[in-house]
């Protein structure tokens, strides 16, 4: 593939550096910030999964050259990804039902810190250390 | 290009291939013909495991408790780790290498013209993985606890617990087995995908592809597509079962039914992904013994095409009674019931096949005309457990398991027959006995029928699956009931019994079968342009070029009644 | 064997044999990578609590690996680059530079999991940690499978000149591991 240029080539890694440094302050950014619920959710869905699908795109795109290949590959890649989604949301409308009639539920969400167990308080402290 | 007068020369490949000792020759070789071989002998002989499986437990359920000749007495945890693996070796172990390994390998590069798979030694790493995985599983039959019997569908918490399936080895040996051999499948599936797309004969366009191929490739496809989340199951089911993880533990907040997504996702394609091949094979041997060009050739592609798609909407089929939302289980009837429609259309298009051939009611055709009749009862009874009302009745019952024999059975057993009497002249040079394969034939098909229609009446009597003894249930225990399980069992070892012609014939007419020349049908594919058996490199003479699609018999503006695809008519190979 | 295979140098569909092959290969772990992390999603939207669960994983050493990743990934590009102009010396340089940085990674996930363990959050600590073991597991499995692959070829093919078209090969499918990291990073790291 001849068009392909090393300088074409940094272009990508450099956007990918960005959009990568930006995937992860948004998060870091709703941490600070304290933002809760609905607003959380606007700020890390974009940084974090929008990001992550541009940045897969541009490696797909121009590092394995799909832009470029016969159009078998993209169909192929595209096709599997698609199943994937069906396989999702099939499941997903079973398992994700957690009531029912007559349904016992052996298992107790730990609900919040309060009922979170002592380990992973203890991950909170070593996660506040990695930020310094 | 050579006719039917070079014909004899490679007769003893010993002659072709000076150099080769008898382990790089047959087992060591990167050839897709022994590759195929082996698949198909290593298939034959689980197959026959499977089958004393099946007949060990057969017995002790027509006369339980008394001790089993060439067995002894079956206990419950033996009978469940027979019932288990009589499952898991006929699907995984003979379906698949037989009609996928063995006839793709053997087919594939003959029939599309070349002279191997594109990749001989990823095609040998898959037999090596194969058999491989059939040693861990054999061995997991012998180890402390004794084999896995959790039921070929391995649901949580009875497969991911030692302390509910007394299996500790057993169980983790039989995931292993069945993850290898998944394995083995993904690496086979990518060689003959890449084979049929790259290294087609020259002039060979996309219709011109015989359909066995097709649908071999569109099972590869579907198997490739639809295992991969069983692999991700099955290593989380391996670790639940020997770290001690809780993925589908309930009481830790895993989620069992995820299981039966993950492993139905599969299960369900893979029915058709040994469909598929089976039925790629009936058509070739309809249209060479019905001497008429395959009925609609498109349609039954893009119904095939169709079929493989649907066939990832359908899952939850199998698991209406797990607690599924019934809104679901109204989603997946639906589709469940629209896939009865291109299987239909296909089974429509093969008897349109038939109508005015002139038919030679040879062994092979026998096969495939067996297959349309047998098949279609599996399908039709399909529809009745499709939905999801119906279906809570007869779930797990013996109707159910009538159900899926009436269809495997024509897939993995007759589907075989068919290919191994139709192909075996250009396996092995030589044609088997016909009137031996036609004792063969209606010995099978009749004892086939008899060990199975009692089992119709019985699971829609209320007879459960999966239960050692029926004599602790007074309400299956019945005189009327025992005389019919008695009488499937004896029809089971009559049908064993009548494989007995069918080895002999096989072992008889590779040394002493009459000759074959390169194309004893008349058929029109490639493969029989290749000599009988084609030597290392398939074709001699040079490779052929393709000039018309494969089912050309009796065309108006020929003299013979068949039209070879290679043969150059009055136009130019198409590009 | 010596016999020279001709199937594997046609080309009906215009895509070199060997890459259609490697996209299949692509595909088939997409369905099995897909799988898994359906299965995780579904397991996360059911339970709340991992949210928190996935605050204690360490951002910073995810975050330097998808950075180890995502510079390999430049680095096989450019190797493949060099390849198309059939400059050994090059080539074989920038596959290297992959290897090594495919180390790093391997190398800060042991640091990772050590510090993890070493804390008290094992495979088995709740289902949370059992994904994340077994999907970081899994993909560390494939960096390090390609690694293997990759010195093979510099040291196999590329230092004696044949087999070119195997270094992009190996870029496709080093480029879909990264891909995988991108979306296990926000997925197991910075989603909380």
């Amino acid at each position: 593939m001849a068009g392909n240029s090393l300088k074409k080539y940094n272009q990508i890694y450099v956007a990918l550096l960005i959009l990568f440094i930006i995937s992860v302050l948004g998060p870091e950014l709703a941490d600070i910030l304290g933002m809760e619920g609905l607003s959380r959710m606007a700020l890390i869905l974009p940084t974090a999964f929008g990001i992550a699908i541009v940045k897969a795109y541009m490696v797909a795109a121009h590092f394995m050259h799909l832009k470029t290949e016969k159009i078998y590959a993209p169909y192929i890649l595209l096709a599997s990804l698609a199943l994937m989604f069906v396989f999702f949301f099939g499941v997903k409308i079973d398992i994700m039902a957690a009531e029912g009639h007559n349904w016992e539920k052996p298992y107790e969400e730990p609900t919040g810190s309060a009922g979170h167990h002592g380990d992973s308080h203890h991950d909170h402290g070593e996660k506040a250390d990695d930020h310094h | 290009m050579a006719e039917v007068a070079t014909a004899d020369v490679a007769h003893d490949d010993h002659h072709h291939e000076h150099e080769e000792s008898f382990w790089s020759k047959y087992v060591f070789s990167t050839d897709h013909k022994i590759i195929g071989f082996q698949y198909m002998f290593t298939g034959i002989a689980m197959a026959l495991i499977g089958g004393y499986f099946a007949y060990v437990f057969r017995m002790q359920l027509a006369f339980p408790g008394s001790s089993v000749p060439f067995f002894g007495l079956v206990s419950p945890a033996a009978y469940n780790s027979l019932v288990t693996n009589h499952g898991t070796i006929m699907i995984f172990w003979v379906a698949m290498p037989v009609l996928i390994a063995a006839m793709g390998n053997f087919l594939i590069p003959l029939m599309i013209g070349c002279d191997d798979m594109v990749f001989p030694r990823v095609n040998r790493l898959s037999y090596q993985i194969f058999l491989l995985s059939a040693i861990v599983l054999i061995a997991s039959f012998f180890v402390p606890g004794g084999g896995f019997g959790g039921a070929w569908t391995a649901y949580p918490p009875l497969s991911a617990m030692a302390k509910y399936n007394a299996t500790p080895f057993g169980a983790p040996m039989w995931l292993i087995a069945v993850t290898l051999e998944i394995v083995a499948f993904l690496l086979g599936g990518i060689n003959f995908i890449t084979t049929v797309m790259n290294a087609r004969a020259k002039g060979m366009r996309m219709y011109d592809i015989p359909i066995v191929i097709w649908m071999i490739v569109i099972a590869s496809m579907l198997f490739m597509a639809s295992v991969g989340p069983l692999v991700a199951g099955a290593v989380m089911l391996l670790f639940d079962q020997t770290l001690g993880t809780t993925f589908f533990d309930a009481s830790a907040g895993g989620d069992p039914v995820l299981w039966q997504h993950l492993f139905w996702f599969f299960g369900h394609p893979e029915v058709y992904v040994v469909l598929l091949p089976a039925m790629g094979i009936v058509a070739e041997v309809m249209c060479t013994f019905a001497r008429k060009k395959l009925f609609a050739y498109k349609m039954i592609l893009y119904a095939t095409i169709g079929l493989g798609i649907l066939s990832f909407f359908v899952w939850a089929h199998h698991q209406f009674i797990s607690g599924v939302d019934p809104r679901a289980a109204y989603l997946f009837t639906t589709t469940t019931l629209l896939i009865s429609i291109p299987v239909a259309i296909m089974l429509f298009a093969y008897i349109a096949t038939l109508y005015g051939g002139s038919i030679q009611f040879t062994t092979a055709m026998l096969f495939a005309l067996s297959f349309l009749a047998e098949f279609l009862i599996g399908g039709v009874t399909g529809i009745w457990l499709g939905s999801s009302g119906v279906d809570i009745y007869l779930h797990d019952t013996y109707f159910v398991l009538a159900h899926f024999h009436y269809t495997f059975f024509p897939i993995a057993i007759i589907g075989t027959y068919t290919a191994i009497y139709y192909w075996f002249p250009k396996m092995f040079g030589r044609k088997m006995n016909e009137t031996w394969g036609k004792i063969h034939f209606w010995g099978t098909i009749i004892s086939f029928n008899c060990i199975f229609i009692p089992l119709f009446v019985l699971g829609a009597a209320g007879q459960h699956r999966r239960i050692y003894n029926y004599q602790h249930f007074p309400d299956l225990a019945g005189a009327d009931m025992q005389d019919m399980r008695v009488f499937a069992t004896i029809s089971l070892v009559v049908m064993l019994l009548f494989q007995i012609p069918f080895i002999i014939n096989f072992i008889v007419s590779l040394k002493y079968g009459e000759k074959a020349d390169k194309n004893p049908w008349k058929a029109n594919t490639l493969e029989w342009v290749a000599p009988s058996p084609p030597p290392h490199g398939n074709f001699p003479d040079g490779f052929p070029e393709v000039y018309r699609g494969p089912y050309e018999f009796a065309h108006p503006d020929r003299e013979d009644d068949y039209w070879p695809q290679n043969e150059p008519g009055n136009q130019k190979p198409k590009t | 064997m010596a016999h020279q295979i001709i199937a594997t140098s046609r080309s009906a569909t215009g895509i070199p044999t060997g890459r259609l092959a490697v996209w299949w290969v692509v595909a088939s772990e997409i369905f099995i990578f897909g799988g898994l992390i359906a299965a995780y999603l579904l397991n996360r939207f059911l339970h709340g609590s991992w949210a928190q669960e996935a605050a204690a994983t360490s951002t910073l050493i995810g975050g330097i690996n998808t950075f180890w990743l995502l510079t390999s990934s430049w680095f096989v590009v450019i190797a493949h680059h060099y390849s198309e102009q059939k400059n050994a010396k090059k080539t074989r340089q920038f596959l290297w530079l992959t290897i090594l940085l495919g180390g790093f990674f391997m190398g800060f996930k042991f640091v990772e999991y050590y510090k993890e363990i070493t804390h008290g959050m094992t495979l088995f600590t709740n289902n949370f940690w059992s994904f994340y073991y077994t999907a970081t597991g899994l993909h560390g499995f494939h960096v390090l499978c390609g690694m293997v692959i990759m010195a093979i070829i510099a040291e196999g093919d590329i230092k004696n000149e044949r087999n070119w078209h195997r270094v992009e090969n190996i870029g496709i499918y080093w480029h879909f591991v990264d891909i995988v990291w991108i979306f296990l990073f926000p997925l197991l790291y910075i989603a909380k």
